[in-house]
């Protein structure tokens, strides 16, 4: 092996109760792509977090160029020539793409000439930017773009990206893609952070797998199936949904022409959205993130009130009704941020099974609330859908993601909804609960209810929907059957090309 | 009732005047918020500087002493609530309604001794000749040097948020205090500083009341200049010469109707009395009364603790 960028040693980094990284140690060459795999709470983050100078390790040595390097703050590995793509943007949304990218450099020149060199950039690698928007206007895929440039403008030895494609399209993993191998070409090294494991096989050289904080494995990404990186992640064999054959039924939800303006002053108002949903069917929808999925769920879930004929439920005109009235007539909805939307995270797991289950599930009485009727009714949550929890009476704060979700979506799930609406619903859950939840959903479907999933995993909504339908800018494209959809009919479908879409079948 | 004898140029001069301190208070909580930190003790540190100028203008019998002095103590005082809330994580609103009630008890003891003194007056400043010119002369050239100081401030707060570096990361910290320390800025650092700056202004426009305006020390002389300072800060949406405006617009509503009532207007005096309050705020309300606008004004960080994990 040639002399390596980055050699880590050894890193170890242990907070109150928990070991982050556990004696973790890797190389990256030159001009390497390498992929960093885990599951959520591996320690993927905390090693990077480390690399960049956010965090210092407990024992451990890092060298890079053939120095030690150590850094104290995010500045001294910038310095070094170590940038970082965060998985939640660090942008600002009320400053401009330039104020943006200036932030992130450590000697910006005046604004004028960085606009300047911001369009030279952007134009070299196919990522158009206009330095004077804000960046609370762009979309997500413009938004990693401002990331990706304030990185390049400061020619990067070695480039960090943590799950850089949770929120593009797919022609905009293409996009991204091209660049990555254009900087690889240049000498850039790259650490890519992702459980997307077929991109991990179409980019990257070499992987190093964490389970818990440790080293588990290291492999050629190019010689193993995405099945058996899994498996590598997880430590056991994966369970996949299954489902049977079924024959959608009565329309229970329909939509007409639904508009809402957005409560949000970034968020996206629904247009006109058109959509009805069959009994023991799964709809998926698609998009990329703020194209109108919080708006829609809050539309469905009636947490936005909207005009009563333009959702019809069963027949029944319910636009005008709130949360609980439609809760009782069996249209139940679990939104996409756990803690704050769908959990109130300082309560206990009761007190959340409260919250949704009072009506259906008739834990209260004249005011007073049925105590042990709720205690028995989370209790029945937790072993239905595995949530691993010393008890109900725990906060909702203290589950770990996956299990909260569980909990979440279990909620909505024993109350015999009609029709369930969920946004995102494995979104940052490991993969066994992820298959978890997408199991229950199937069965919840063959049990004769209809149901509404929201998501950005195009794999999930293929692997779970009866029919596809995405949403750009607020507008819904027709539903389509999801078996035999490509990926490019759904890339073209979420960038809101529905005329070409037509001629492209045709 | 005889409204000539309101003259419309000496009514000029003597808003500018009256509206001073509240400027002054206004623009250093404008970038206090601005670094996303939320500091209701503005009428508690006008208080302090207030006293604090006066007792060392006295002492020293030199004004500008005095003013160095109300700076100080209104900085200290600000520090009080810096530590509190940034390294302590206390509640911002909470220590802020403290802060003021502290900054009132606090004022009134440390004044004990200067009830009914005559501070060093403060000179207008010498324009010569200019002093003379019509109407200019009067409004622009007869004042004294704090009134073109807060005036510069104003210019210099407006420049800095938007020309200087330090400025932008000082923004960047109220708007996203998460990634602004993912991108190595020392978030608590900034907004000490800036609380700092905010207290000093508070406290000049408290000293700006006792040695010039009234002048003469005694309890509770702000009267709730701190919270319109406050108000006007908001209804502004965070924007340096709108504060200016607002600031302005209050004084002159405020000598405009004690003008009015001297004049004998018939009116209840009540009314005359609240309306400065009432003006000021409607107009500010219809400025910014477009709502996706005012809510993007607004930083998005303001009055949120920040304590850095991992």
């Amino acid at each position: 092996m040639t002399e390596a960028l980055l050699n880590i040693e050894g890193l170890t980094k242990a907070y109150p109760g928990v070991v982050a990284n556990d004696d973790v140690s890797f190389r990256i060459a030159p001009g390497e792509v390498h992929a960093l795999l885990g599951e959520n709470g591996a320690g993927k983050s905390t090693l990077v977090k480390m690399i960049y100078g956010l965090v210092r390790p407990d024992s451990g040595r890092m060298q890079f160029g053939g120095a030690p390097y150590d850094p104290p703050t995010p500045h001294a590995a910038r310095a070094m020539g170590v940038a970082m793509v965060f998985q939640h943007f660090s942008l600002f949304e009320a400053l401009n793409v330039a104020e943006n990218v200036a932030l992130g450099m450590e000697n910006p020149p005046p604004q004028r000439q960085l606009a300047r060199r911001i369009r030279e950039v952007s134009e070299t690698y196919g990522l158009p930017l206009d330095p004077e928007r804000l960046v609370g206007d762009l979309s997500a895929g413009e938004r990693q773009r401002v990331e990706i440039i304030r990185c390049l403008l400061q020619d990067p030895k070695l480039l960090i990206m943590d799950e850089p494609t949770s929120v593009l399209t797919p022609q905009e993993v293409d996009i991204l893609f091209e660049t990555l191998r254009k900087l690889q070409a240049e000498g850039t090294s790259i650490l890519y952070i992702s459980h997307k494991l077929e991109e991990i096989k179409t980019l990257c050289d070499h992987a190093t797998i964490l389970r818990l904080g440790k080293v588990v494995g290291e492999c050629n990404p190019r010689q193993e199936s995405a099945r058996s990186m899994a498996e590598m992640m997880v430590g056991t064999a994966l369970h996949t949904p299954t489902r049977g054959e079924k024959a959608p039924g009565e329309v229970v939800l329909d939509l007409a022409a639904l508009s809402v303006a957005s409560a949000n002053p970034f968020g996206t108002s629904l247009r006109s959205i058109h959509l009805e949903v069959r009994s023991g069917e799964i709809l998926g929808i698609g998009g990329v993130a703020g194209n109108g999925q919080d708006e829609l769920l809050a539309a469905l879930s009636g947490e936005t009130p909207a005009p009563a004929e333009a959702v019809k439920f069963c027949g029944q005109e319910i636009g005008h009704l709130g949360p609980n009235a439609r809760r009782r007539l069996g249209l139940l909805a679990a939104p996409e941020e756990r803690l704050g939307h769908a959990a109130a995270p300082d309560m206990s797991l009761t007190e959340n099974a409260l919250l949704t289950g009072a009506i259906r599930e008739e834990l209260v009485s004249g005011g007073f609330l049925k105590w042990p009727r709720a205690q028995g009714f989370a209790e029945r949550i937790i072993a239905a859908f595995d949530v691993r929890t010393p008890g109900p009476g725990n906060a909702a704060r203290s589950l770990s993601g996956g299990n909260l979700q569980k909990f979440v979506i279990g909620r909505e799930i024993l109350q015999r909804p009609a029709c369930l609406v969920v946004n995102q619903p494995t979104w940052g859950v490991d993969a066994s609960a992820a298959a978890a939840i997408r199991q229950a959903l199937l069965d919840l479907a063959a049990e004769g209810a209809a149901v509404i999933v929201i998501s950005q995993d195009l794999d999930e909504l293929m692997e779970i929907s009866d029919r596809f339908a995405a949403l750009n800018e607020g507008r819904l494209s027709a539903p389509r059957p999801a078996k035999g959809l490509t990926v490019d009919e759904i890339g073209l479908m979420m960038g809101g090309a529905h005329d070409m879409e037509v001629a492209h079948v045709a | 009732m005889d409204l000539s004898s309101i003259n419309p140029l000496v009514l000029i001069a003597a808003l500018m005047v009256a509206s001073t301190p509240i400027l002054l208070a206004a623009i250093g909580e404008l970038v206090v918020e601005k670094s996303g930190v939320l500091n209701l003790g503005v009428e508690g540190m006008m208080i302090t500087g207030a006293i604090c100028g006066f007792a060392v203008a006295v002492e020293s019998g030199s004004p500008a002493l005095g003013f160095l002095g109300a700076a100080l103590g209104g900085a200290v005082l600000s520090l009080l609530f810096g530590v509190l809330t940034q390294y302590l994580l206390s509640n911002q609103v909470a220590t802020g309604l403290a802060l003021t009630l502290f900054g009132l008890g606090l004022s009134a003891l440390m004044g004990q001794g200067y009830i009914g003194i005559k501070p060093p007056a403060t000179g207008d400043v010498n324009f010569g000749p200019l002093a003379d010119l019509p109407v200019l002369g009067i409004v622009l050239f007869s004042h004294d040097l704090m009134v073109y100081v807060s005036l510069a401030l104003v210019a210099a707060v407006w420049a800095f948020l938007k020309y200087s570096r330090a400025g932008l990361i000082l923004r960047a910290v109220g708007e996203s205090h998460e990634a602004a320390h993912a991108l190595g800025y020392k978030v608590v650092r900034v907004r000490l500083a800036a609380i700092a700056f905010g207290g000093a202004c508070a406290g000049l426009g408290g000293a700006y009341l006792s040695l010039i305006r009234v002048p003469q020390w005694t309890e509770g002389m702000t009267a709730g200049a701190g919270w319109i300072a406050l108000a006007i800060v908001v209804f502004a949406s965070w924007k340096p010469w709108r504060v200016l405006l607002g600031a302005y617009l209050f004084g002159g509503v405020t000598v405009l109707q004690l003008n009015l009532q001297a004049a004998g207007l018939a009116v209840p005096v009540e009314y005359l009395s609240m309306s400065p309050y009432i003006i000021t705020i409607l107009v500010l309300v219809i400025m910014s009364s477009n709502r996706g606008r005012a809510a993007l004004t607004a930083p998005a960080a303001l009055g949120r603790s920040f304590h850095a994990s991992s």
